[in-house]
C-alpha cells in the first residue's frame, strides 16, 4: 500500500478502526454483500449437486470466449481504478481523471457485453425458467448436444434459474458501480478531489474491486466448471 | 495506511432552526429517526396484537361470529366468522408483523438509533443521511406489507417462515399477489436493516468519545453493536432467499419448487440460516438494555461486566451454528441432528451466565422498584422460563413429540413477549423522559406492568399444556379432532386472558400519549443514572453534546466508595476514593 497522506487532523476520539468513517463503512457493507452472494452461490452449489443432469457441459450452451474477454475487461477496469487512486495519492489529478473515465467506460462496456449475451441466450431459447420448447437450444438438447443429464429441455430449469439470478445480480452490482463511477468522474472533472481528500475514489474503488472479485468466482463456477 | 479516524464533527445547531419537514419528517437527527421508528413500530405492534386477538377468538369459539368483525369484507370473515384462508393469513401476518415490523425495529431501529450516539458521546451517527434513508426505506416496506390484505387472493398465508413449496406455487395456497408483496416487502426491509447496521457498526467503532474505551461501553451498546453485526451478516441471506422465491413466483425460476427440479428444503436452510441469528437479534439488545436498567434499579455495578460482554459474543457466535434445530422434523441425517442439538444446548451456558449475573447484580442491592425495573425483573424471570422450554425443544427426542404444537407457541412467546417485549417496556419507560422531555405516569405504569405480567402468564403458560396434549400450532378449528375436545376449556381460558392482556395495553397507550402532552417535565437525570445521555438536557438538542464529553468511569459505578451520591456519571471527574475492588476498572 502506498503511504496516503493524513487526510484530516486527528480528532479527539477514542482510537477506532484507524480509518475514516466512509472507508470503514464500505468495508462493513461489503461484509453484508459477501453474505448476499453467499446465499446465491450457496443455493447454486446445492442445486447443482442435487440435480447434476440439469446443467449443460461447460462451453456447450454459454459462450465462454466472449465472457472470457468480458472478464478480462473487468479485471482491466480494476487496474485502471487502482491507477486512478494512485494518481490521486501522488497529486497527478489529470491522470486521475483519465483513469476514472477509463474505469467508467470499461465498466459500462462490461454491462453492455452482458446485455448482448442475455439477448442472444434468450433469443436462442435459454430462459430463467429453462429451455424454451421448440427453440434452437431445445433441439440441440434433444439431440444430446448440450451434455444435459437427460435429453429433456425441461430439466434445464435449474440451470436457467441459477445462471440468470447470479449473473443478473452481479450485473446489477456492476451497473450500480458504473453509476457511482460516473458520479465520481463528474466530480473529478469539476475539481472536487484533491491530493489530500479523495475519499470517494477510494471508497468506490473498494466496492469496484469487490464486484470484480465476485465476477472471477462466478466466471469460474458458472462458465468454466 | 496512516489515515486517521476523523468523525464528521458538526457543531451543535443551537439557535439554528431547521424547517419543520427537515426537523421532524426527513430528519437526519438520530434521536428523531429513533422516535419515528418508535411510532411506526408501535403501530405495527398494535396491529399484530389485534390479529392475535382474532386468532385467539377462533381457537376458543370456532365458527362463531366475532363481535364487531362484521365490518371485515366477505373475503375475510363473512358475517364475522373467520374463513380458514383468512385464518392462515392471520397466523402468517401476526408473526411477520411482530418479528419484522414490531420487535426488530423497536429494539434495533429505535434504541440502536436513539442510544448509540448518546451513550458513546457522539454528536450523531457516522452517516446521518444514510440513517434517514434507512427509515424511509422501511416505510414503503411497511406499506407494501399492509397492502397485502387488500389484494385479490388475500395476504400471504404460508406462515411467517414462508415454507416452500406452499409459498412457491400460488396454486397451492390460492394466494397470488399477497405472497409476492410479502417477499418484496421483506427484501426492501432487509436493505433498510443492512444500511442501519453499517451505520451502527461504523459509529460504535469510530465515534466513541475520548475515554470511552471498549470496556467502558454500557452493555446496551455492546449488545446493540454485536446485534448490528448479526443483522449485517444474517439479513442478506434472507434477502437473497426472498428474491429467489420472488423469482420462482414471477419469472418462473425453479429454486424451491420440486416440479422443476428445485429443493424445498433449500428454502428452510436459507431461511433458518438467517432465522436463528435473527432470534438473537431479537433478544440481545433486550438483554443489554435490561443490564443497564437492573444495575440502575439495584444501585450496584453489574455483576461480572466482562463475562456479560463475552456471553453476548458467545451467544452471537453460537447463533450461527444451530439453525438445523428448526428442521429436526424436516428430514435430516440423525448424526447431523445430534450436532445441532449439542450446539444448541451449548447456548444455555452463556445465557445462564447472563441470568445469574443479573441476579448477582440485584443481590443485596438497594433496589428501587421503579417501572423500568419492574419490567426488567420480569424480563429475567420470563426469559428463564422461555429459555428452559427451549432446552426441551433442542433435545431431538423430545422435539419429535412437541414439534409444531402449542408448546412451540408458548416458548416463542415466553422469549419474544416475556423476553423482548418486557425489556422493551422497561427500555421505553426508562428512556421516555430523554426522548420526549416528560415523565410517564408512574402509577399507571405500575398498573400496566402488573396487569401485563399477570395476564401474560395466564395466557401463555397454559399453552405448554396444550402443546403436550398435542394441540397443533396452526390449526384452524381444534374441535375437529376428538382428542382436542377436552382442551376447549383451557382454550377459552387462554382467550379470555389474552383479551384482558390486550386490553391492559390500552393503559400503556394512554400513558404514552398522555404523558407526551401532559407529563411532568423531566429533569436531565431522572433515574440518577451514569450514562452520558443523562448529562444533557431532556430531550437533547440536535448535535447532543455542547462539548465532546470526556469519559472517566465505567458505566456502572453505583454506590462507589467515597462518592457522595450513590451514582457516578461516566463523564464525572470525581475520583473514587478507595482502591478499587477486584474487577473494577478505575482510571484517573
Amino acid at each position: 500500500m502506498t503511504h496516503a497522506p493524513v487526510m484530516r487532523p486527528p480528532a479527539q476520539r477514542e482510537l477506532g478502526a484507524g480509518v475514516y468513517n466512509e472507508k470503514l463503512g464500505i468495508w462493513v457493507f461489503l461484509g453484508s454483500e459477501v453474505m448476499f452472494f453467499t446465499a446465491l452461490i450457496g443455493a447454486y452449489i446445492i442445486l447443482r449437486f442435487a440435480t447434476p443432469g440439469a446443467f449443460a457441459e461447460p462451453g456447450k450452451l454459454l459462450n465462454v470466449p466472449v465472457t472470457a474477454v468480458n472478464t478480462f475487461l473487468l479485471i482491466c477496469s480494476s487496474v485502471t481504478m487502482v491507477k486512478a487512486f494512485a494518481a490521486a495519492n501522488m497529486g497527478n489529478l489529470k491522470q486521475m481523471k483519465l483513469f476514472l473515465l477509463a474505469t467508467t467506460v470499461i465498466g459500462a462496456a462490461f454491462v453492455g457485453v452482458q446485455v448482448y449475451e442475455y439477448t442472444h441466450l434468450i433469443h436462442a431459447g435459454f430462459l430463467p425458467s429453462g429451455i424454451r420448447e421448440g427453440s434452437e437450444l431445445a433441439e440441440l438438447a434433444l439431440a444430446g448436444e448440450l451434455g444435459l443429464g437427460r435429453p429433456d429441455p425441461a430439466i434445464a430449469g435449474i440451470y436457467g434459474s441459477t445462471f440468470y439470478t447470479m449473473t443478473g445480480f452481479h450485473g446489477f452490482h456492476v451497473t450500480c458501480g458504473v453509476v457511482c463511477l460516473a458520479y465520481a468522474t463528474t466530480k473529478a472533472f469539476r475539481g472536487k478531489y484533491t491530493q489530500t481528500d479523495h475519499r470517494g475514489i477510494e471508497v468506490i474503488g473498494l466496492y469496484w474491486h469487490f464486484v470484480d472479485l465476485v465476477w472471477i468466482i462466478l466466471f469460474t463456477i458458472v462458465y468454466l466448471i | 495506511m496512516t489515515t486517521v479516524a476523523h468523525p464528521s464533527e458538526h457543531t451543535t445547531h443551537a439557535g439554528h432552526e431547521l424547517p419543520f419537514i427537515r426537523k421532524y419528517i426527513f430528519s437526519t437527527d438520530h434521536k428523531i429517526i429513533g422516535i419515528q421508528f418508535l411510532l411506526m413500530s408501535l403501530v405495527f405492534l398494535f396491529i399484530g396484537g389485534l390479529l392475535a386477538m382474532l386468532i385467539r377468538w377462533q381457537q376458543a369459539y370456532p365458527g362463531s361470529a366475532i363481535p364487531g368483525a362484521a365490518v371485515l369484507p366477505e373475503t375475510m370473515a363473512p358475517g364475522g366468522i373467520l374463513l380458514p384462508e383468512f385464518y392462515n393469513s392471520l397466523v402468517t401476518m401476526h408473526g411477520t408483523f411482530m418479528v419484522f415490523f414490531a420487535i426488530m425495529p423497536l429494539l434495533v431501529g429505535v434504541f440502536g438509533n436513539f442510544l448509540i450516539p448518546l451513550k458513546i458521546g457522539a454528536p450523531d451517527m457516522a452517516f446521518p443521511r444514510l440513517n434517514m434513508w434507512s427509515f424511509w426505506i422501511a416505510v414503503p416496506a411497511g406499506i407494501l406489507m399492509l397492502a397485502g390484505f387488500f389484494v385479490e387472493g388475500g395476504h400471504a398465508a404460508a406462515g411467517w417462515t414462508a415454507y416452500a413449496p406452499l409459498s412457491a406455487n400460488p396454486e397451492f395456497s390460492g394466494v397470488y399477489a399477497g405472497q409476492k408483496l410479502w417477499l418484496l416487502s421483506i427484501a426492501i426491509l432487509g436493505l433498510s436493516s443492512i444500511l442501519g447496521a453499517t451505520n451502527y457498526i461504523t459509529t460504535v467503532v469510530n465515534l466513541r468519545a475520548p475515554g470511552m474505551t471498549w470496556f467502558r461501553l454500557p452493555l446496551s451498546i455492546w449488545a446493540l453493536f454485536i446485534t448490528a453485526i448479526l443483522v449485517l451478516l444474517a439479513i442478506p441471506i434472507l434477502s437473497g432467499a426472498a428474491i429467489m422465491l420472488f423469482f420462482d413466483q414471477t419469472i418462473g425460476t425453479h429454486f424451491f419448487a420440486p416440479a422443476g427440479g428445485g429443493q424445498p428444503l433449500l428454502w428452510q436452510h436459507l431461511f433458518w440460516y438467517f432465522g436463528h441469528p435473527e432470534v438473537y437479534i431479537l433478544i440481545l439488545p433486550a438483554m443489554g438494555m435490561v443490564s443497564d436498567i437492573i444495575a440502575n434499579g439495584s444501585r450496584k455495578p453489574v455483576f461480572g461486566y466482562h463475562s456479560m460482554v463475552y456471553a453476548i459474543i458467545a451467544i452471537a457466535f453460537l447463533g450461527w451454528v444451530v439453525w438445523g434445530h428448526h428442521m429436526f422434523q424436516s428430514g435430516m441425517n440423525p448424526t447431523l441432528g445430534l450436532g445441532f442439538m449439542i450446539s444448541t444446548l451449548l447456548i444455555a451456558v452463556p445465557s445462564a451466565i447472563k441470568t445469574f449475573n443479573w441476579m448477582g447484580t440485584m443481590w443485596q442491592g438497594n433496589i428501587r422498584f421503579h417501572v423500568p425495573m419492574l419490567h426488567a425483573i420480569s424480563f429475567v424471570a420470563m426469559f428463564v422460563i422461555g429459555g428452559l422450554s427451549g432446552v426441551f425443544m433442542a433435545s431431538t427426542p423430545v422435539d419429535i413429540y412437541i414439534h409444531d404444537t402449542y408448546f412451540i407457541v408458548a416458548h416463542i412467546h415466553y422469549v419474544l413477549f416475556g423476553g423482548s417485549l418486557f425489556a422493551l417496556f422497561a427500555a421505553i419507560t426508562f428512556w421516555y423522559p430523554k426522548m420526549f422531555g416528560r415523565m410517564m405516569n408512574p402509577f399507571w405504569g405500575k398498573v400496566h406492568w402488573l396487569l401485563t405480567f399477570v395476564f401474560f402468564n395466564l395466557t401463555f403458560f397454559p399453552m405448554h399444556s396444550l402443546g403436550v396434549y398435542g394441540h397443533m400450532r396452526r390449526i384452524y378449528d381444534p374441535t375437529q379432532y376428538e382428542f382436542l375436545q377436552p382442551l376447549m376449556g383451557l382454550n377459552k381460558f387462554i382467550t379470555v386472558s389474552a383479551l384482558l392482556l390486550f386490553a391492559s395495553q390500552l393503559i400503556f397507550i394512554l400513558n404514552f400519549i398522555g404523558s407526551w402532552f401532559r407529563g411532568a417535565k423531566a429533569p436531565d437525570n431522572p433515574w440518577e443514572d451514569n450514562g452520558l445521555e443523562w448529562t444533557v438536557p431532556s430531550p437533547p438538542p440536535h448535535g447532543n453534546f455542547a462539548r465532546v464529553p470526556t469519559v472517566h468511569h465505567g458505566p456502572y459505578e453505583f454506590s462507589a466508595p467515597g462518592v457522595a451520591e450513590d451514582y457516578l456519571p461516566q463523564s464525572s471527574a470525581t475520583r473514587i476514593a478507595v482502591p478499587p475492588a477486584e474487577g473494577r476498572r478505575v482510571e484517573p
